[in-house]
């Protein structure tokens, strides 16, 4: 929180509604194609997703099967019996005049998940429900040249399988929304359910606002946001959202239960230290909206028996906190290091490869090369991603040739600063690094007659310092070990060669 | 039973199709025996039976996760009354 008063005054109260594409090939109630994002409007379109009369709805497996696991993962109960309703409400985007949804019998409820703001305790998040639904088509609203407005409809996206995930209200902070987004996100990714890309708009978030004064147990009225459309704008519309409710309670006004939209760039009625948006009220929400559910006759309702539930769960890939935990249990990296590790399931699985790799049959031993695995991951690596741009899945990089890398500097082959050169041609051309070594004649100079003549050399052309170090000046050595060092191109020991010039130096 | 004309006329309005004159008396005839059949169902004794919306009971219905042809383009835009740039075009509708 930005400001401390008001969170003394009030506790803010915050629910985050997500809605996420499913990664199906077939739509969620036809056969059309799911993948429409490159495709020209209206090229993915049947009669069952185009609403005509006379059509029947069949549900698809995976999508269902998509959402049980996405159940799991966040701990909720997965109910024997669940159901489709339709939810009605007339809008162009909706070729039927109803959403195929899941009302009050969802195929999975009352989760948790446990989110983390740095500096702070790990906390819950209730997760009340994933349902599944459909997602509507696409509008772009447009004014012709007589300035009467009309929109344009896609039904490319009609019926694309949708589960919604909702929260409890549970979320204190914008700080605490963020994290859940990205721990959600990061679940999605791991089990491949979706790609959960906010910018995409395969992963879209509405938050539920209120305040309350502090030790009151009922809630304030509820503010809905939308139209955030990146973890920033969700951040900083929760964060102008407080702003303003407290602004309002403050002055004695009642806060209008309604839906506001997320509008960035514009005013900064809150200065700069607020980044510059704010939510602008769209409409008032009388109540609860009447939809009208009810039960969609034309799909036949679902029972989920155990052992179904049971399978889905076998086949579950090892999720990023069990991941993290087993991290720092089995080769001793710290929480932070452990994280960075664990972030995408691609990263995870390059650590663990490389750790398969290793030789060294003693603990000690596997121990330290999986602390300089992770070293050179998060360090080196991750620096020369991040410099090209480039993904860890394109890196021409390969587990083993980075496991190969550092066991060169672990047999004396290379020493500490070659290593960083020879892993610079690796990440450039993917070659082996005992190779590139060779090639750039990077072995280690092992033999000290050879550091010997390099010193003497050093010692010969340097008279000044060398008088400097004799005479009690004892920085100067510092000066001749690093011009020795030049002279070797770092293929000398440190130690080694500092240990063979003081000899000299004293001598 | 039959349905008046007019009523099936408005309901086709609703449902943006449109009746040849023939249609609407087939219709007509076919609506009214659907309705009629209410009756039927209204003469049945449900004491003691819980409501359903389901008459087949079939359970987990479900087709696998595979991709088909959708309609050409062309086709689907000639459904709609209005289009532009390949898209369907309405009346711009305020939320
Ligand atoms: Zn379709």
């Amino acid at each position: 929180m930005t400001t401390t008063t008001p969170a003394t005054r009030y506790e803010t109260v915050i629910g985050l509604e997500t809605h996420v594409q499913l990664l199906t090939e077939r739509k969620m109630f036809c056969d059309c194609s799911a993948a429409y994002a490159d495709a020209p409007p209206n090229t993915h379109v049947c009669p069952v997703c185009m609403a005509l009369p006379g059509v029947l709805p069949v549900m698809n497996r995976k999508a269902v099967e998509f959402t049980i696991m996405t159940g799991l993962a966040l701990n909720c109960e997965i109910p024997p019996f669940a159901k489709f309703d339709r939810k009605n409400y007339p809008y162009p985007d909706l070729l039927k005049g109803y959403q195929i949804s899941q009302f009050d019998m969802p195929s999975t409820q009352n989760g948790w998940v446990e989110v983390q703001v740095e500096g702070e305790e790990p906390r819950r998040v209730g997760i009340t429900r994933a349902h599944l639904e459909e997602d509507t088509a696409r509008l772009t609203h447009k004014e012709g040249a007589d300035g009467e407005s009309y929109s344009l409809i896609d039904m490319n996206r009609s019926g694309v399988p949708l589960m919604e995930v909702v929260t409890d209200p549970d979320m204190r902070s914008a700080e605490e929304a963020r994290e859940y987004l990205l721990k959600l996100r990061q679940i999605l990714r791991y089990m491949g359910v979706s790609n959960a890309n906010m910018e995409e708009g395969n992963f879209r978030c509405d938050a539920n606002i209120s305040l309350r004064p502090v030790g009151s147990a009922e809630y304030g009225a509820k503010v809905e946001i939308k139209n955030m459309n990146s973890f920033s704008a969700v951040y900083n519309a929760i964060q102008y959202e407080v702003r303003r409710q407290t602004e309002e309670l403050d002055a004695g006004r009642v806060i209008a239960q309604e839906t506001r939209g997320w509008v960035e760039d514009v005013n900064e009625a809150f200065g700069s230290d607020f980044a510059k948006g704010s939510t602008v009220s769209q409409r008032s929400k009388e109540g609860a909206h009447d939809y009208r559910y009810f039960p969609e006759p034309d799909l036949p309702p679902l029972t989920v028996d155990l052992s179904y539930v049971e399978k889905i769960r076998a086949a579950l890939p090892e999720l990023p906190d069990a991941k993290r935990a087993r991290f720092q249990s089995e080769f001793g990296l710290s929480l932070y290091d452990a994280n960075l590790l664990v972030e995408t399931r691609a990263k995870a699985a390059f650590f663990e490869e490389a750790v398969a790799a290793i030789e060294d049959p003693t603990d000690a031993g596997r121990l330290r090369f999986a602390r300089l695995i992770a070293n050179w991951m998060i360090g080196d690596f991750t620096r020369l991603l991040n410099a090209n741009e480039t993904e860890l899945a394109d890196s021409r990089v390969t587990p083993k040739r980075l496991y190969a890398m550092i066991s060169l500097i672990e047999q004396g082959t290379i020493t500490g600063a070659s290593a960083k050169s020879v892993f610079e041609e690796v990440f450039r051309t993917g070659g082996d690094p005992a190779a590139i070594v060779k090639d750039l004649g990077l072995e280690q100079i092992g033999g000290s007659d050879e550091i010997s003549q390099i010193v003497d050399k050093v010692i010969e052309a340097n008279p000044k310092p060398v008088a400097d170090y004799r005479a009690g000046k004892q920085e100067a050595v510092k000066f001749l070990v690093g011009m020795s060092m030049r002279e070797t191109k770092g293929r000398a020991n440190p130690a080694t060669l500092t240990e063979i010039l003081k000899q000299k130096l004293e001598a | 039973m039959k349905l008046e004309r007019e009523a099936v006329t408005h309901i086709a309005r609703l449902a943006r199709v449109h009746l040849t004159d023939d249609e609407i008396d087939t219709y007509a005839g076919q609506l009214g025996d659907i309705i009629g059949h209410f009756d039927v169902l209204d003469g049945v004794n449900t004491d003691g039976i819980e409501p359903t919306t389901q008459a087949l009971m079939l359970r987990n219905v479900m087709a696998d996760d595979v991709a088909g042809p959708s309609l050409p383009r062309d086709v689907v835009l000639d459904l709609a009354p209005t289009t532009e740039d390949g898209y369907l075009r309405v009346r711009a509708v305020l939320e």
